[in-house]
């Protein structure tokens, strides 16, 4: 038992020094040439215009169901006006960033994991390897920039759109005054909340993308390995972005104060 | 034909080295489940063919990733062209490899780029003009028999079409050193000579330094036993038994060498497990 314990222990901390040493490298191949431009392109193409309908969709959605709960809530308190401001800074601090997170992380942290680990079971990245090209620098590096990039852009849709489902659920089934939501909104948000929820999507694109590529580019054990790398990719990517999630809130009470 | 770019700048010429191709002195091995290669040493000189025989297991393919710098041995020291490789950083050894030619056991093609892109993979990496580089293409295609799969993908061609394609991509560059692991493996009686002849044809013609691993024996004693027609452009058995003087064997067997000689030191060995390893 403590034997197994031991060998846990250091296979774990040996998984830990390989993830940083990979993501460290990936960051480094930024500062320097040959930059795979083709490739950072059409990551973003798949990362961000891909993603961008579930994305759009799951932050309408969230915006409106939103809206609908704390109507309920704010009632009590005679404060059904604040709708609109309650909306927009769920939206902008925490769930806009979180679920776009998640949800980039379901499809493309396992895309990530599965496509490097077929080439890591097919013998392509050895071979990518013999024909003198860095894999890091050809697969990992662009990817890291592109999730990086356009999660960025993609949780600022999802605040938006998330403010407009709200805004159609307060008008029309709320019976609340479009001007007086789209003001409380306004009113409500402080430079503060933005930078706390962009901050939380470059740390979750850099989690997406690194995680993903970790575990794709160790992948053993031919297919049944590829599943298994797939399935741990999206796991850990999204256990980190919670935790993440909860570091950055902290902080950013500590910065700015709200 | 001749090499498909026998222009390439490549090799730099401060990097020109007399010496032996590849030098393995001492080298040993393992991963979690044990040992897998055990003191090896041999040499590979210019212009020889080396191949590797063994049952299955045996670390064939091992020895040929140290022999890339795809794995680093836990001791003992690799020499490529005059250079430590064993100690080398990655970003040196990517430069190297640019001299060496790699065929993958199972091709390795890349399944998302077309057979066109992948044999032109080093050039498009380096930059040359698309022009030029299908040039290239399609005569290495010409030279591995396969001109009609430029377009195609990896999915769409056979086994044998792959490994051609695997030749093509590692020879377009004119290689010093080329690597085959099994190139032969997996594929039917047919389809193997007609690799084994292209084996034969970049020996004869390009007389390219070679490491090949086989388990088929069949194979190893017709690159021994053949030669490259250049004139009728075909596979011939050289004249009055006689044997290719520039094709080795080296055998391994439970992770150590059993066996390191020419042709005739083969089949003529007193050593019973070579006997009938070889019957």
């Amino acid at each position: 038992m403590a034997f197994s314990l031991e060998s846990f222990t250091k296979e774990r901390l040996g998984a830990l020094q390989e993830y940083s040493l990979l993501s460290a490298r990936a960051v480094t191949n930024m500062f320097s040439g040959p930059r795979y431009w083709s490739d950072i392109f059409s990551q973003m193409d798949s990362i961000g215009v891909g993603s961008l309908p579930i994305v759009i969709l799951t932050g309408f959605f969230t915006g409106c169901v939103l809206a609908l709960q704390s109507e309920t809530a704010l009632q009590e308190f005679g404060a059904v006006s604040r709708t609109g401001s309650l909306v927009s800074l769920s939206m902008v601090k925490e769930l806009g960033p979180v679920l776009t997170a998640l949800m980039v992380s379901g499809r493309n942290a396992s895309g990530m994991a599965s496509e490097l680990g077929s080439m890591k079971v097919t013998e392509q990245i050895d071979a990518m390897r013999a024909l003198g090209t860095d894999p890091t620098r050809k697969l990992v590096t662009p990817r890291l920039i592109a999730t990086v990039f356009m999660l960025f852009f993609l949780t600022i849709i999802s605040d938006a759109v998330g403010i407009a489902g709200g805004a159609l659920v307060s008008v029309t089934l709320l019976n609340l005054n479009a001007t007086m939501y789209l003001h409380t909104t306004y009113a409500s948000l402080a430079y503060g909340n933005i930078v706390e929820g962009l901050t939380k999507a470059l740390f979750s694109g850099f989690t997406i993308a690194t995680v993903g590529c970790f575990f794709g580019m160790n992948t053993e054990g031919g297919t049944q390995g590829v599943g298994r790398a797939t399935t741990q990719a999206v796991v850990v990517s999204s256990v980190m972005i919670i935790i993440l999630d909860f570091l950055i809130s902290r902080a950013m009470i500590a910065f700015f104060g709200t | 034909m001749t090499t498909p770019n026998a222009d390439q700048t490549q090799p730099e010429p401060e990097q020109k080295n007399d010496g032996p191709v590849i030098v393995f002195d001492k080298v040993s091995i393992g991963f979690d489940r044990g040992p897998v290669l055990k003191d090896i040493s041999f040499s590979l000189d210019h212009g020889q063919t080396l191949i590797l025989l063994g049952p299955a297991g045996t670390g064939k393919s091992v020895l040929m990733k140290l022999a890339n710098g795809l794995l680093r041995p836990d001791s003992g020291s690799i020499t490529l062209f005059g250079q430590r490789i064993d100690t080398m950083p990655e970003k040196d050894l990517f430069k190297l490899r640019s001299r060496i030619g790699m065929v993958f056991q199972e091709s390795a093609l890349f399944d998302s780029l077309s057979v066109e892109d992948n044999v032109a993979y080093r050039f498009n990496e380096d930059g040359m003009a698309p022009e030029e580089a299908h040039k290239k293409v399609e005569e290495v295609l010409k030279f591995v028999a396969l001109p009609e799969a430029i377009e195609k993908f990896p999915s769409e061609l056979s086994g044998g079409m792959r490994r051609r394609v695997s030749i093509a991509r590692a020879i377009i560059t004119g290689p010093e050193l080329l690597l085959y692991d099994s190139p032969t493996g997996g594929l039917d009686p047919i389809t193997s000579t007609t690799i084994i002849e292209l084996v034969v044809k970049q020996r004869d013609v390009e007389h390219t330094t070679s490491l090949l691993i086989t388990h088929r024996l069949q194979d190893a004693f017709t690159l021994a036993t053949h030669c490259w027609n250049e004139k009728d452009s075909k596979m011939e058995p050289l004249p009055d038994g006689k044997v290719d003087e520039t094709t080795r064997f080296l055998v391994l067997n439970e992770g150590a060498v059993v066996f390191q000689g020419d042709t005739h030191e083969l089949v003529h060995t007193d050593d019973p497990w070579l006997k009938e390893y070889l019957a």
